[in-house]
């Protein structure tokens, strides 16, 4: 399958402290990809690089059906533009703006001004509590509301590639569960591609299609996720279970 | 009786005024959160040009009216991406000292193209047009349904366009709005352009009552930051209320409790007041800061 | 220290020395006006220094605080006869409390509130001292005209008399030695890093036992009581006070001084005091405006290129030159 993004030698720096040296990953289109690890590993920078809101040096190559372009030394507004959406950790929502004008800033950059529309209704047919909610300003959600309103918001652009930091962090294992099927359906109807970076391992594996551990900034081990959720040695010495 | 609804008329007059002034502080501190210090500066500059549109080109009032306000917004947006975009990320200090530098810089201009005298500043709606009536001037009328058109514009624009949620969204969290592709520098940009826009309007609202010379908004802009900081300093709707009860205040204690030399001085305990006893102001939004 | 440069330091300090004795007597009378000038706005930017430079709270109303410790020193003067030397203690004491009082409110206002707190102060004062119901001691509009006081000896040297202001000027000078060995030991010691620290890292300072309250404060009222010293001995070099005087564009021009000489710099006050003395004074023949215009492009290049003033610059040439020296 054709490789939608290709990282290579991929180096991150928060100020002058290097976090990340010589990753290579791809993501292949149409599947989900996991970033796994434990604290610190490097896993929320990875995300960070990509949408160049750090320090990056190496290459990040995305097919964007009309040839590749090099992310590397973008302005995240304009990696934004090739279709990259990221959910950021702690949601990243617009607080003080409602739950619709959330909606309609994540279409800011489309010009087909119908599609949002219907777009914005496909949200409320998916998540009826947001529909409930439209009006409402999007602070006073509940986290588990919230969750739901960052992914739509991406999803508003209609990426090419989503960006998932940590879905399931500060929530109840229902609402993740919940939240982690419909990841799974937007993927198989959409087809959107997704990288997850997720520390719940097993619930990672389990939706995703191929996943890498990080390890203080390196890639330790990569592979399907089958083979990584049935290795049971991997599994006791990266994962802890 | 009559005296009193004089006054609470003339001050709603000039709180339109000072209102309109704190709108264009509580825009920039919304956006970028600095205070611009330059802002009457700015404002006296743009009705310098207006001034010498109309008295020494011979333009008609109207299209040096139009042209000021455009050329005040081209300027507003050129001063935030040469000057200020490179401090964006400064300490509070660096960026106090360069706003001071171009209140200078401004008050200088002014001076030196336009020189020292003071001028009169016709206004569009003279003495004698049928909009003068017993508690307003003609001039107050005119003046005050300029700014109302301007902010309802403004309110409009912030409230039904894509781009003015896009700027809200970034004065807020510029971080999520770069996810969503809004380029926030070109925001911060559009920001100052406006709040230049609605200086120039009010420098020449305000040019026909008190003259026109280097430092006339000196005054004005301490009332701006009054009205501003009451209403509460990232609140516009708040802005434009504060300015009126600023423009009240004013000439309430200014006529009945200590005389008109002290006025400045009325704005004055209503900063440190308000900053002491209610930092928010009457609308404003808590801040917390994080250790 | 090895002895030779212990030998040097001696010799260039008496070489100052008998420079700055002498300086008086080498120009004219109206030169020697302006010398003093620079002295009062040294001492003047040494106050806000100690606030801006080195506490890091902004005022941009340090004006108001030198206009009440000039108009302190009239009164008392005017009104009540006293003598010039003694109202420079009173006219500290004065803006100390001053400062101090405002310094509270301060406390909640961080950065740019300040900042615009002050501004409004500096904004305000000429129209409160023009205050008719104060004008029996303020002297309203046309201010308080003061005499210059007689030197208590007189003589003539290399040809030049020994006038009032060359008196002003050794006396502006031990009053400014003084200010300054005062700031120099208060800002060196444990309350100097205190200062930084509270500057730099208000909240890590409060857990580390400094009582930030109090002790912002009474930074305010040492600043303002060195600028007030300033104001007082201003009105008496200049011998008028006057609510025009003193209008927002002091406070901004002490600004300019730190700036240029040199947030947190001791030294750079003499610098500042030059520049803010000399400058206009030459500008002016452009333009009005020019004075203003050179400030307001000078504030702003000194935070893009040097943002540590003058002194910042000759310290780092005096780093660069040591090191080539001693490489």
């Amino acid at each position: 399958m054709a490789d939608l993004l290709r990282v290579q030698k991929l180096c991150a720096f928060y100020g002058a402290t290097q976090v990340l040296f010589d990753i290579d990953f791809a993501i292949e289109a149409g599947k989900i990809t996991t970033i796994l690890g434990a604290n610190g590993a490097g896993k929320t920078t990875t995300l960070r690089a990509l949408c160049q809101i750090v320090r990056t040096t190496g290459s990040l190559e995305l097919d964007t059906g009309g040839g590749n372009v090099q992310l590397a030394g973008k302005a995240t507004e304009s990696v934004v533009r090739l279709g990259v959406a990221h959910v950021p950790d702690g949601r990243g929502t617009f607080g003080a703006l409602s739950v619709e004008d959330n909606l309609k800033l994540g279409a800011y950059v489309r010009k087909d001004r119908d599609e949002v529309a219907r777009d914005i209704e496909r949200t409320y047919q998916r998540f009826p509590r947001l529909a409930e909610r439209k009006h409402q300003q999007a602070g006073t959600l509940s986290g588990g509301e919230q969750q739901m309103l960052a992914i739509s918001r991406a999803l508003m652009l209609r990426p090419k590639l989503l960006l998932l930091d940590e879905p399931s962090f500060g929530l109840a294992p229902l609402i993740v569960a919940e939240i982690f099927r419909i990841m799974r359906k937007i993927n198989q109807e959409d087809g959107v591609s997704m990288l997850l970076v997720e520390q719940n391992a097993s619930l990672a594996l389990d939706l995703a299609h191929h996943a890498y551990l990080l390890e203080t900034g390196r890639v330790a081990l990569s592979g399907p996720s089958e083979n990584i959720k049935n290795d049971e040695s991997v599994r006791r010495a990266y994962l802890g279970y | 009786m009559e005296a009193l609804l004089h006054q609470l008329f003339s001050g709603l007059a000039n709180g339109i005024i000072y209102g309109s002034v704190a709108l264009a502080l509580v825009m920039i501190y919304q956006s970028t959160h600095h205070i611009n210090f330059a802002q009457g500066e700015m404002a006296t500059f743009s009705t310098f040009i207006a001034w010498a549109l109309i008295n020494e080109a011979g333009w008609s009032y109207w299209a040096a009216f139009f042209f000021t306000v455009a050329v005040s917004f081209a300027a507003g947006l050129v001063v935030q991406r040469v000057v200020l975009r490179p401090i964006e990320k400064a300490p509070v200090l660096t960026n106090v000292i360069v706003f001071i530098g171009l209140l200078l810089i401004f008050n200088a201009l002014s001076g030196m193209l336009f020189d020292h005298t003071i001028k009169a500043f016709d206004s569009p709606f003279p003495s004698d047009s049928p909009l003068a009536t017993v508690y307003f001037s003609a001039h107050q009328l005119g003046s005050a349904g300029v700014l109302l058109l301007v902010l309802l514009a403004l309110f409009g624009f912030f409230r039904y366009t894509s781009v003015g949620l896009a700027m809200r969204a970034a004065a807020q969290n510029p971080d999520s709005a770069r996810l969503v592709g809004i380029r926030v520098s070109w925001m911060l940009g559009l920001g100052w352009g406006l709040a230049a826009a609605i200086g120039a309007v009010a420098g020449m609202m305000v040019a026909p009552i008190v003259f026109l010379d280097p430092n006339m908004m000196a005054g004005i802009l301490l009332y701006g930051f009054a009205g501003a900081l009451l209403g509460g300093i990232d609140n516009p709707l708040g802005a434009v209320i504060g300015g009126l009860v600023v423009g009240v205040l004013e000439n309430l204690l200014g006529a009945y409790v200590i005389g008109t030399e002290l006025k400045l001085t009325v704005a004055l305990v209503l900063i440190v007041g308000t900053l002491t006893l209610r930092p928010d102001g009457l609308f404003g939004k808590k801040v917390v800061t994080r250790v | 220290m090895k002895p030779l440069d212990k030998k040097w330091v001696w010799l260039w300090s008496a070489l100052l020395l008998v420079a700055l004795i002498l300086l008086p007597f080498l120009v004219k009378n109206y030169r020697v006006f302006q010398i003093n000038l620079v002295l009062v706005y040294a001492i003047a930017i040494l106050g806000l220094n100690m606030l801006t430079g080195f506490n890091g709270q902004i005022s941009l109303g340090h004006g108001a605080f030198y206009a009440f410790g000039a108009y302190s020193a009239a009164v008392l003067m005017d009104k009540l006869g006293v003598p010039y030397w003694a109202t420079l203690p009173v006219a500290f004491g004065v803006c100390f409390v001053l400062g101090f009082l405002l310094g509270f409110p301060a406390l909640r206002l961080a950065g740019h509130y300040l900042a615009l707190a002050t501004f409004a102060l500096a904004l305000a004062v000429p129209q409160l001292l023009k205050y008719k119901h104060i004008e029996h001691l303020t002297g309203g509009v046309q201010g308080i005209v003061l005499n210059k006081p007689t030197p208590p000896i007189s003589f003539t040297f290399l040809d030049q008399p020994f006038s009032a202001d060359r008196w002003l000027y050794f006396f502006s000078l031990a009053v400014a030695g003084i200010m300054f060995l005062m700031a120099w030991n208060i800002l060196r010691g444990r309350v100097g890093r205190a200062l930084i620290a509270v500057r730099d890292h208000p909240i890590a300072a409060t857990a580390m036992g400094i009582n930030l309250t109090m002790f912002k404060s009474l930074t305010f009222g040492v600043s303002a009581g060195i600028t007030g010293v300033a104001g007082a001995l201003g009105g008496i070099v200049v011998a008028f006070v006057s609510p025009d005087s003193f209008t927002v564009n002091l406070s901004i021009f002490l600004l300019v001084g730190v700036v240029v000489g040199g947030l947190a710099s001791i030294p750079g006050a003499i610098f500042g005091g030059m520049f803010i003395q000399f400058v206009p004074n030459i500008a002016d023949e452009i333009s009005r405006s020019a004075p203003a215009a050179i400030y307001g492009v000078l504030l702003i290049g000194c935070m893009y290129l040097m943002p540590s003033g003058v002194m910042g610059g000759l310290n780092k040439l005096w780093v660069r030159l040591r090191t080539k020296t001693a490489g």
